[in-house]
């Protein structure tokens, strides 16, 4: 998975891309757009920031005054040790940025993915350790998975007014205006990509399941027939 | 009192060399409100438990009552009228009479249980509008897409105002944003206090129930159930954790 350093390294380039902008502005501008599951601290913004300086990405001005040619207001919460520094993007910047939305997430290995290599290395130790993994993995995902559906559920119903679930209309959640659209959208891609996410891992549970199940018959038939 | 309790069941198919053991000491409730899914591989019994649920199979041994009542207990004709007023069945195999409109699949199973005319009428059209099937309603199946014909089926289970929904893949053949809306429907029937028992094999559409039971070579290996909601906790004993 890409997390920690790429991720925001990208994002923060992302964001200068459309607006010059304080440090404390990114903080807050990524994390409304990534739907406010990627809280940043912002001291790790910071030392992103020096590294894309270093790296020739970004380049810094110092201006005073209040939020003048940052970008727009922001949530005023700049604090002493703002330093005043507005970053924007540079041209290498813009390169490398466009060249990341470019690259295909499928080039390269694929991550190694610490559910994948549970259930790979407990299926060493024979079937039914592997079967014992795969079901208290599937359990936590899907206590997971349940609490988070009942959660947009929740939030939906209070969007709606605490309105009659009836009927299956459409279950979008309205934009108000155009930032709270804006953020909304994000949220839901994000709820959607989680979801979607565990889903997958347990399809392959499913599946992992079943291949077992399927050779541990195997075997004992092997077992009667010799 | 739970809509459906299965005690110790074993239901066995066969006899001698060729026995199959479909469930193996199954124990489950199923309580009012309850949305719960049956997930396993096939060949795991979760069909077997809708049967017994709907008094369509009895159990080899072990007890299945249905809103408190043994159904071994009952006369055929008894289990007959448990299985019109009690229970509603949705297939992933629609089921819909190909030679009636959509409001008579919804009306049939009402006349057959002595509900006539207008009443009938009456309740076939609030179920129908409740599941938010497109008017007109003399429309026939073949004129209706698969997530209309499944709403009409929904809506036949409806209609009969059972306690207990038991659904067998109900999304099979749909599309998932149909399919989400399906279950979505079934969900809100539980809201409404109907107890749903819905077996499928898609964790998109397992995961809106209340409880997840799975099921492994006829028996249960484990359960998924977040914690209660908070109005639920409340009513619920202190010592009670989620599961």
């Amino acid at each position: 998975m890409h997390t920690g350093y790429v991720s925001v390294r990208l994002g923060l380039l992302a964001l200068l891309d459309d607006a010059d902008m304080y440090g404390y502005q990114l903080k807050s501008a990524f994390e409304a757009r990534t739907g406010g599951v990627w809280p940043l601290n912002i001291g790790q913004v910071y030392t992103t920031l020096a590294r894309l300086e270093r790296d020739g990405l970004v380049a810094t001005s110092t201006r005073d005054g209040n939020g003048e040619g940052g970008g727009d207001g922001g949530e005023g919460g700049r604090t002493a040790d703002d330093r005043q520094h507005v970053y924007s993007i540079t041209a290498a910047g813009r390169r490398e940025l466009a060249d990341w939305f470019a690259e295909s997430p499928a080039e390269g290995p694929p991550p190694r993915d610490e559910l994948i290599a549970k259930v790979l290395l407990a299926a060493a130790g024979g079937s039914e350790r592997a079967l014992g993994v795969v079901t208290a993995q599937r359990t936590a995902l899907f206590t997971a998975l349940q609490a988070r559906r009942r959660a947009l559920r929740a939030a939906r119903a209070a969007e709606n007014g605490g309105g009659n679930g009836h009927g299956a209309g459409d279950g979008e959640p309205e934009a108000e205006g155009e930032a709270g659209g804006d953020e909304a959208l994000a949220a839901a891609l994000v709820q959607d990509a989680l979801v979607i996410r565990a889903e997958s891992e347990l399809r392959w549970l499913d599946q992992c399941e079943a291949r077992l199940l399927s050779r541990r018959s195997a075997g004992a038939s092997t077992r009667r027939s010799t | 009192m739970s809509v459906l309790e299965l005690c110790d069941v074993v239901k066995r198919y066969g006899a001698g060399p060729t026995e199959v053991v479909a469930l193996d000491h199954v124990s489950l409730a199923v309580e009012p409100g309850e949305l719960m899914a049956v997930m396993g591989p096939s060949g795991s019994g979760k069909s077997t438990v809708l049967h017994l649920g709907g008094g369509l199979e009895a159990p080899s041994t072990g007890r299945v009552l249905v809103g408190g009542r043994d159904i071994a207990t009952l006369a055929p004709t008894g289990l007959a009228a448990l299985r019109r007023r009690e229970v509603g069945f949705v297939f992933q195999r629609l089921n819909l009479v190909p030679s009636l409109t959509a409001a008579e699949n919804v009306l049939l199973p009402l006349e057959f249980d002595g509900v006539r005319g207008r009443e009938a009428a009456r309740r076939a059209g609030e179920a129908l509008e409740a599941v938010g099937l497109a008017r007109p309603h003399d429309r026939f199946p073949d004129d209706l897409s698969g997530g209309e014909q499944q709403r009409v089926a929904i809506a036949r289970a409806l209609a009969g105002r059972h306690q207990l929904i038991l659904a067998d893949e109900p999304t099979g053949s749909l599309d998932t944003v149909t399919g989400d809306l399906i279950i979505e429907l079934l969900a809100s029937q539980c809201e409404a206090g109907t107890a749903v028992v819905l077996v499928t094999h898609e964790p998109r559409y397992a995961s809106w129930a209340d409880r997840v039971v799975f099921l492994r070579d006829g028996s249960v290996v484990d359960e998924a159930a977040p914690a209660p909601p908070p109005e639920r906790a409340l009513a619920a004993p202190a010592s009670a954790p989620g599961r």
